[in-house]
């Protein structure tokens, strides 16, 4: 039975995917949008049949041997433990109601077909992902969900530069996931096997604990984990992918795939932890991607970068977790962050589409009163994401992070971690205020046509909503026994001064938000028009400069390079031979032009260059 | 005497088809496409009722042999066998065949008697080449392909971009291969003379002459002479200036063929003949031979990125793949060359598709420059949704054939030439941007010219359907085709024996 459930959890979206993709334009939007929805429903519906009945054991479902020489057996094996039952009711459940959002999102649009063939093939491979036994598998997925994510990025293909996102978003993924498939060719090598769990159980007897090995398997793993996961300095790419349709963003690049990296290194958790300088370094990246992230996500108008910007920078805090080795928290942020970061997105499409397509905030404002669903997405969903005390989901997952860093002594982690609670209270508060307050920005958003559909438009957000309070967090399981102990699992000094500090900051970052966007607007304003403000903004709104030094350092060689080998350089030094044999027999050509007084002069010469040698030659003559 | 009539059908059904014009123009067509399908149905028949998977004990290696004498004064035999990789690769050309007669179903209309006899005679002689064991019938059928390739190219070409015209790709192409086929001549012929002046026994028979003892000064030239020949073929950059120009130049039809299977030779002569007749030659040169596929990879794909005609992107990206396989023959490593034997066949199905899509593009919009197109997603149904599918398998997206054959590759070189797995694994990344290239160009972006175009017919769509069936199950099952070769791969393997040796050296290189 449990076979079935497994096996149907992920067969259904894939099927949805077939049946769309085959249909050749056939279906009509409703018709798509229903077996598009569906399936992942039934997705979801098996995935609970599953959460129901299984035991909490890891338990592996073989399908067939995937490939065999030798001792390379990698298998399409599914193992199904808790971690992959919290990813995978993550997955359907969240991408369920993403789904159905879609429904009322795209309407109007053309190729939904298109769309829900691309989100159903999404949630399949992401599926496998999590369910992988074997690290090739769970490469299939990873690349899988890279492709999906090119798809949607550049589904209004019409406009090149949504093509060009798409672009950037897969080479620059792809490049992490090389170092990935490294790390797979690394650890086969020295294990001779890519089964998830005979490598972590052979790794510690291998490797000893901090070996150049262990350390560069964790460096290979962790540079596919930072590609996926947008962490510096492979992050350039997410803002961008916000050209594709908001539900995408919500579902692909805010609750599952942009995630992956987190579940891979919870996933070889024990190789992690051979490697403790790796492990560190996992928590720095995190740290820094947090901190940057939050700094650009200040300086933003597109109320979706600014998302973007803040789905790097908590991912960054789930990093952050992982590199003072507290899993759990990582993954209890990672749940608690799909649902809250979803309903932000789903809330934002809201008002995009509310408002014409209309998401700069510049242009919106003063919409509260006429988009209420929307607005109360936007509270639930930012009250959770600064992690308002006790009453909102993220509270309780985002101190624990902080908790665990203050138990594993790392003091710079845990300051960057409050400070970066301060700061997005400020980007959250200023997002919300531009959006829903003030003054209209534009006729768009003086007529807003608030969406009224029961089933696909207040559902998903209303169920979303009550999954970012503090009721998303009691679902949480904890995963706690299935890793090795954390720091803050031992000790339990000091727990309730983290709260205060905690609370305390993500207080000051509202009250400060409050001061400065309320009280202080016209000084900020006047600040950040010219000067040194106006520098640090410019600043902040480039993301620190990382395209711009990407495109110098290596786009444009890379540029150059194609362009001046366009004509093929080796291939014309291979024409030399025959350039050759041209210059040869046009020289020849010449000497050949019937003139018996040439001829009696090259002979004259001929004959006076033999004699003259033989002549001069030492030795005797014959 | 199955392996003559592998052999005879191809040879056989052109005449008929040039002869059959006179009753229409879809008299060759039909007639061409049973002859291929035939030689596809007897390849599936052998391959399951023959078992495969082991050499027979005490019989040798092959599943199925046939020899009769044929120049006795100097040794000369027509001496035919058949094991796994020959029965793979001649289904593939049976298929590939069939695949190139119905994508020329309609782009080829005039001298369409005498257009098949050329295709038919190009795919006999290839299956020649892919079960003469006779050293002296190779080389004959080695040669026989190149004719009517060049009235392929030279009649029913297009005169294309860059000034380049039919005639002078096929020039180019022929004066390539000959002259790289003239150098393996020589080497076959000296090889024949040392054998004789050891034993005193003429023999152009690929038995007699493995082991033969050759001179050490020599033994490395004779091996150089095979491998320049199949250099050319697979091609080695920098011996690879003929691909491209044939490949934008030929009939889809050509461009399949050339592709899918003319390739596919130089990687099966290296298997058979260069390796195993020079084992320790091959073995001290493998560094080079690694580092040249790797040049190959690289430069390949480089290129492939700068490439305004779509045909002439493909065939660069073919040079990048070929690249792979040369790394993994020389690599010494079973699981890599069985990877090869797996990324050949990808490369077969996923080329193929892309060439048969860029041919149906041109059928409609009647241009190969990428700069003309884009936008094609909202003009024509289906036919992106499969571009799609072989761009990721271009690409070595896993659930591919071509993920299974890279990686295969990949993870067998890597113990023994991880430097070399690493720079080759930047090719992965290059694949992403050439293969996104194209589909960008060609599909995304703004309109180049408004209107609908026709979708694809029932033959176009179920020509890219099978194809894109195989590569999805050789993705995901390839055990059938490993088990079929495992018997091949496993003893190339044990010739480079001392392979920690072989390590050590490839080390050095980098």
């Amino acid at each position: 039975m449990m076979a079935l459930a497994v096996i149907l959890s992920f067969l259904f979206p894939l099927a949805g995917t077939l049946i769309l993709a085959f249909s050749a334009g056939r279906l009509g939007a409703g018709a798509s949008s229903f077996i598009g929805v569906g399936s992942v429903g039934l997705a979801a519906l098996a995935t609970a049949w599953l959460v129901m009945t299984h035991s909490g054991d890891s338990e592996v479902v073989t399908l067939w041997t995937w490939i065999r020489v030798g001792d390379f057996q990698p298998t399409i094996g599914l193992a199904v433990d808790s971690l992959a039952l919290v990813m995978m009711s993550v997955i359907t459940g969240v991408g369920f109601l993403i789904h159905l959002f879609a429904a009322w999102y795209m309407t109007g649009e053309v190729g939904i077909t298109r769309f829900y063939a691309w989100m159903n093939l999404f949630v399949f491979s992401m599926m496998l992902l999590v369910l992988g036994d074997n690290l090739l598998l769970l490469f299939l997925g990873w690349e899988g969900v890279g492709l999906c994510s090119y798809g949607l990025i550049g589904y209004y293909y019409q406009n090149s530069a949504n093509g060009q996102a798409a672009f950037k978003a897969f080479v620059v993924t792809r490049i992490g996931d090389v170092f990935l498939a490294l790390g797979l060719f690394l650890i086969f090598m020295e294990l001779g096997t890519l089964d998830i769990a005979t490598v972590l159980d052979q790794a510690p007897q291998a490797w000893a604990q901090g070996s150049t090995t262990a350390n560069l398997a964790a460096l290979l793993v962790l540079g596919g984990a930072l590609g996926k996961s947008a962490q510096v300095p492979l992050h350039t790419w997410l803002p961008d992918a916000m050209a594709g349709p908001t539900p995408v963003s919500a579902l692909i690049h805010a609750a599952t795939m942009v995630t992956a990296g987190v579940y891979l290194i919870v996933r070889l958790n024990g190789l992690f932890l051979l490697a403790p300088g790796v492990l560190l370094l996992v928590g720095v990246i995190g740290a820094v991607s947090l901190l940057l992230a939050a700094f650009a996500a200040l300086a933003q108008t597109d109320i979706k970068r600014v998302l973007a910007y803040s789905t790097m920078s908590q991912i960054g805090y789930m990093f952050l977790a992982l590199g003072v080795g507290a899993f759990d928290a990582a993954i209890f942020h990672l749940v608690t962050h799909a649902f809250f970061k979803a309903l932000l997105f789903l809330s934002a499409g809201a008002v995009i589409i509310s408002c014409h397509h209309e998401q700069d905030m510049r242009h919106l404002g003063g919409l509260w009163r006429k988009l209420p669903v929307a607005y109360g997405g936007f509270l639930v969903g930012g009250a959770a994401l600064v992690a308002l005390p006790l009453v909102s989901a993220g509270f309780f997952s985002k101190d624990e992070i902080l908790w665990q860093a203050m138990a594993a002594d790392q003091t710079g982690l845990l300051l960057v971690g409050l400070l970066g609670a301060v700061l997005t209270g400020l980007y959250t508060v200023r997002l919300i205020l531009g959006t829903f307050h003030g003054e209209p920005g534009s006729d768009h958003a003086r007529h807003p046509e608030p969406g009224r559909n029961l089933l696909t438009h207040h559902l998903p957000l209303v169920v979303l909503a009550m999954l970012s309070t503090f009721i998303g967090a009691w679902l949480y399981p904890g995963l706690g026994e299935m890793f090795p102990t954390a720091p803050g699992e031992t000790t339990d000094s000091g727990h309730t001064l983290l709260q205060v500090l905690a609370i305390g900051a993500a207080i000051a970052g509202l009250l400060l938000a409050v001061w400065l966007f309320l009280w202080q607007r016209d000084w900020l304003a006047e600040r950040t028009r010219q000067g040194m403000g106006a520098r640090i903004w410019t600043l902040w709104h480039h993301a620190w400069g990382f395209d711009a030094l990407f495109d110098r350092l290596l786009a444009r060689p890379w540029q150059l390079l194609v362009k001046y080998l366009r004509v093929d350089l080796v291939n014309l030094a291979m024409n030399l031979p025959a350039l050759t044999a041209r210059m040869l027999n046009a020289g020849l050509v010449r000497s050949q032009n019937g003139r018996v007084r040439s001829y009696a002069l090259v002979m004259v010469f001929g004959v006076t260059v033999i004699l003259l040698t033989l002549a001069l030659l030492p030795g005797e003559v014959p | 005497m199955i392996l003559v009539w592998l052999i005879l059908i191809p040879f056989l059904g052109g005449l008929l088809c040039w002869q059959a014009e006179r009753w229409g123009d879809q008299a060759p067509r039909w007639i061409a496409l049973g002859t291929m399908l035939f030689v596809l149905v007897i390849s599936v028949v052998v391959w399951l009722t023959d078992d495969v998977s082991l050499p027979v004990a005490g019989g040798g290696q092959w599943m199925l042999e046939w020899r009769a004498p044929w120049i006795p004064r100097f040794g000369i035999e027509i001496h035919l066998a058949m094991d796994g990789l020959s029965l793979i690769l001649v289904a593939l050309t049976g298929f590939l065949g069939a695949l190139a007669v119905l994508c020329s179903w309609h782009e080829i209309a005039h001298r369409v008697g005498f257009f098949h006899l050329n295709l038919l005679f190009i795919l006999g002689g290839v299956v020649g080449v892919f079960l003469a064991l006779d050293l002296f019938l190779f080389f004959l059928f080695w040669e026989m392909m190149l004719v009517p390739m060049y009235f392929l190219i030279a009649l029913w070409g297009h005169s294309g971009s860059a000034g380049q015209t039919r005639i002078r790709a096929a020039t180019r192409f022929f004066i390539y291969t000959q002259a790289s086929g003239l150098l393996m001549l020589v080497s076959i012929v000296a090889l024949v003379f040392v054998h004789l002046s050891n034993t005193g026994e003429l023999s152009f028979s690929y038995d007699t002459l493995r082991g033969t003892d050759i001179p050490d000064a020599l033994a490395p030239w004779l091996m150089l002479g095979f491998f320049v020949a199949f250099a050319v073929k697979l091609p080695v950059v920098p011996f690879h200036g003929w691909l491209p120009d044939a490949h934008a130049q030929a009939p889809t039809a050509g461009s399949v063929d050339l592709a899918g299977i003319l390739l596919k030779t130089a990687a099966y002569g290296i298997l058979r003949f260069a390796l195993p007749l020079f084992p320790e030659e091959s073995q001290a040169f493998a560094p080079v031979a690694m580092t040249l596929g790797l040049v190959g990879v690289i430069y390949g794909a480089v290129l492939a990125c700068g490439q305004q005609d779509i045909k002439r992107l493909i065939a660069y990206t073919s040079i990048s793949h070929m690249g792979f396989v040369l790394i993994a023959l020389y690599s010494g490593s079973e699981l890599a060359i069985q990877g090869a034997i797996v990324l050949m066949v990808a490369h077969a199905l996923s080329s193929a598709g892309l060439f048969i899509l860029s041919g149906q593009l041109y059928e409609r919009i009647h241009t190969r420059d990428m700069r003309m197109m884009g936008g094609l997603w909202g003009r024509i149904p289906v036919l992106p949704g499969f571009t799609v599918c072989f761009v990721a398998a271009s690409l070595g997206m896993p659930a591919t054939a071509n993920f299974v054959g890279e990686f295969m590759i990949l993870f067998g070189t890597f113990p023994g030439a991880p430097v070399v797995v690493v720079i080759a694994s930047a090719g992965l990344v290059l694949a992403a941007i050439y293969s996104l290239l194209l589909m960008q160009r060609v599909h995304f972006g703004s309109e180049y010219r408004p209107g609908p175009l026709a979708g694809p017919d029932v033959r176009e769509y179920g020509m890219l359907l099978v194809l894109l069936v195989l590569t999805l199950v050789v993705g995901l099952y390839p055990q059938p085709l490993l088990d079929t070769t495992a018997a091949v791969a496993a003893p190339v393997s044990q010739l480079f024996t001392d392979s920690a040796d072989l390590a050590a050296r490839a080390g050095e290189v980098n």
